[in-house]
């Protein structure tokens, strides 16, 4: 299928570009921009006018459970995001080749957003024993993580980083100590404090991450740390990376927003994990974003059924679902924060691809596989239950009008979503 | 970002709900003070009821066991001449897999006026509260480590029937503030009333991070923080929190917070002591302090009666 984007300003980070122009896609890959490869007859066209055309965006920590593979790669789509990156620990977890190759293969059959999934870093996530890496890897594994489950015995972390090593595998860890952060629910502050709910202290994190950092020194292992959440972290990175170890990092959309003290009156909506922390926290947050300490925005999608979340906040599942929101608040982001809009959608898409070695996401180089974001960055909608996609209606941002309304979204050369101006 | 609204307070600015203190007006809290001072009289009338919600039914709801507490929610309803049903939830329903909400939809629709909530998670009053017919009200009697909004005000109208000026006083609260639901009430209670020094003690394992930010002074050592006080509060120390990582032993606690007669003498000479009860003498308190002459622990359990009272027939004379 042959497809003419007409007339947006596109955008194409990687390559510096933003020009009002025409892109032209066939055969799943982008054929030209600007103008058209000879004896060009597209078989459908896009009005584009007034529209921003940017790569598809790159979320690189997407949790998707059994049977909700369909409704979350259509949120996907519908989010603009073309490349996910599924955390391991779907169900079953990812810890067996043909489990990756089942659900790459449901994946590719929806014509939509393309999965890459994370294997499990060692059997059924339980931190004793190695997964078989090097056949996970095989089956299309792009790197290897625990999702929120963390590793015990460190001794185990130091033989899984120094196997992983061993070929060159990324290893993607989220830092918490799981005895610090035992029962804890909330920031541990003045907030948790005055709710009296259990908190999980900074150095929750900071330890796990230093230990990791130290590890990684010592393995030589590409480590990527998922989803900090407090001022120390983002320091420790950026001293991390100035040494020279092989380290890149992602923060969730949702703590470059919101403090603890939105939890208001126990809204089970804002329980989250990493938890939401100070104001403090979420200003380093995005200093770190912008000096590049931290490569990757991400939406941590995490849908969950609204049984889960109709509970006392600490029985609370945590989580937000973040597809659909994560263009829309980076754009909120970008206007609050004065940040330029090919920065903002460089951390989006370009960062994100790289620090993930995603090598066929994240650009509009020509011949690179099409997949695009056609987006109104003037436009505002309402976040409400009843607009979500996703099996997950748990955000926090119900109720909030945000900026950027995605009109079409290009995958692999497949229209995976588009909706009438 | 959004505002988020106060759930306690209807559009009026009355009580509708009484879920914590933070965030209630002095003017609240006052009224609440006031209108249990007639309800006093009642209790030691030798006919101890008034009709005031009669044809009313108040459901005491616990899905954390509390034989005590719910005994003086079900006098005071009782005193106004409610229906009172008690059920025993942690036992029953959420064993079985329902959920509260499923809970509350039942209890709803069998014509309840007014919950009375205890509950083991911080914020289950709150989920009830905002899932609750309009015409319910919702009273917390305990929500994990969060408040105990009537113990808050039973504390503080029992200070003033013995102190008076809520503006001159220096207030201790003793031992496990972690924990305790009762040391967050009364602390909003008594800054709200105007208290100008609140005083935590305990170690540093029992007392919640940043705690200071509520307006509380914090000390570690019991013989200071005692130096001068008017009122000191006795939390109670649980047993399960007594020999681990928090604490070594109960006799080391006593030792360092145990409150005995040398250690009140560091008090004012009037001062009074308040302990919300069930005690372990031996532990946070000696008997000798508990039985003695400044102890008002016994008046506390019968204010506790016309305070629950007071909170029923506001909330009951409220509307949406």
């Amino acid at each position: 299928m042959k497809i003419t984007l007409r007339g947006g300003r596109v955008i194409d980070p990687a390559a510096g570009r933003d020009e009002v122009t025409d892109v032209f896609i066939a055969a799943g890959k982008i054929a030209a921009i600007g103008s058209a490869p000879s004896d060009w007859h597209a078989n459908k066209e896009i009005n584009a006018a007034g529209c921003v055309v940017a790569p598809g965006l790159v979320d690189l920590a997407v949790h998707v459970k059994r049977g909700t593979l369909a409704t979350e790669l259509a949120a996907a789509a519908a989010g603009g995001v073309t490349s996910v990156v599924c955390l391991p620990d779907t169900d079953p977890v990812l810890d067996e080749p043909g489990l990756v190759d089942m659900l790459r293969f449901r994946a590719q059959s929806f014509h939509s957003t393309h999965v890459y999934p994370l294997g499990a870093l060692t059997k059924a996530l339980a931190g004793s024993q190695l997964s078989e890496l090097s056949k996970l890897a095989e089956a299309g594994c792009v790197g290897f993580g625990q999702a929120e489950t963390p590793i015990l015995d460190t001794q185990v972390l130091l033989r899984a980083m120094q196997y992983a090593a061993t070929y060159d595998y990324a290893v993607w860890l989220r830092p918490q100590d799981p005895h610090l952060s035992r029962e804890g629910t909330a920031h541990d502050g003045e907030v948790a404090s005055r709710l009296g709910l259990v908190g999980i202290p900074v150095a929750a994190e900071t330890i796990a991450l230093t230990t990791h950092i130290e590890l990684a020194r010592a393995t030589g292992v590409r480590l990527h740390v998922c989803r900090v959440s407090c001022a120390q972290s983002v320091e420790l990175i950026r001293r991390a990376k100035s040494e020279g170890l092989r380290i890149t990092a992602d923060v969730s959309i949702n703590h470059l927003h919101l403090i603890d003290l939105d939890v208001g009156f126990f809204d089970s909506n804002f329980h989250l994990t990493p938890p939401l922390r100070s104001s403090r926290d979420r200003d380093a947050l995005i200093a770190g974003l912008m000096d590049g300490t931290l490569d990757a925005i991400v939406s941590d999608h995490t849908p969950r059924p609204s049984s889960a979340k109709q509970v006392p906040f600490s029985e609370s599942a945590p989580g937000a679902s973040g597809l659909e929101l994560l263009l829309s608040l980076s754009l909120r982001l970008a206007e609050s924060a004065d940040i330029d809009l090919s920065k903002m959608l460089n951390m989006l898409t370009a960062r994100p691809a790289k620090a993930a070695a995603l090598s066929a996401a994240g650009s509009l180089a020509i011949g690179a596989s099409a997949d695009l974001c056609v987006f109104d960055p003037g436009a505002y909608r309402l976040i409400s239950a009843a607009s979500m996609r996703s099996a997950g209606k748990n955000t926090p941002f119900l109720g909030y009008e945000l900026p950027g309304v995605v009109r079409a979204t290009v995958a692999a050369g497949y229209i995976a979503y588009e909706s009438v101006a | 970002m959004l505002s988020k609204k106060n759930l306690q307070l209807n559009a009026d600015g009355n009580l509708n709900h009484l879920l914590a203190i933070e965030g209630l007006p002095k003017r609240i809290i006052e009224r609440i003070l006031d209108t249990a001072e007639s309800f006093v009289g009642i209790n030691e009338r030798e006919v101890k009821v008034v009709p005031l919600l009669r044809g009313k039914s108040i459901f005491n709801i616990f899905f954390e066991n509390s034989t005590r507490t719910r005994t003086t929610f079900e006098i005071a309803a009782k005193r106004l001449s409610a229906d009172v049903i008690n059920l025993d939830v942690g036992r029953s329903s959420t064993s079985k897999g329902e959920t509260i909400l499923d809970t509350i939809a039942n209890l709803t629709a069998m014509h309840a006026d007014m919950f009375v909530v205890r509950h083991s998670a911080s914020g289950a009053p709150h989920l009830i509260a905002q899932h609750a017919a309009p015409h319910i009200h919702v009273i917390n009697a305990g929500d994990g480590r969060h408040e105990h909004p009537t113990q808050g005000l039973l504390d503080v109208f029992t200070i003033r029937k013995y102190k008076k000026d809520f503006t001159r006083l220096t207030v201790a609260i003793v031992g496990d503030v972690l924990h305790s639901r009762v040391a967050r009430s009364q602390i909003h209670a008594l800054t709200t009333l105007g208290v100008p020094e609140l005083r935590v003690i305990g170690p540093h394992t029992l007392l919640p991070t940043d705690i200071a930010r509520l307006g509380v002074r914090t000390f570690s050592s019991l013989e200071e923080g005692l130096k001068g006080v008017d009122v000191v509060t006795m939390l109670r120390l649980q047993n399960e929190r007594m020999n681990g990582a928090l604490l070594p032993s109960a006799s080391e606690y006593f030792s360092r917070y145990g409150l005995t007669p040398k250690k009140l003498a560091l008090a004012k000479p009037d001062a009074i002591v308040l302990h919300p009860g069930p005690m372990n003498r031996g532990v946070e308190i000696d008997s000798a302090v508990a039985d003695g002459s400044q102890s008002v622990i016994l008046p506390q359990v019968t204010y506790g009666i016309a305070v629950r009272m007071a909170v029923m027939a506001i909330l009951a004379g409220s509307t949406k």
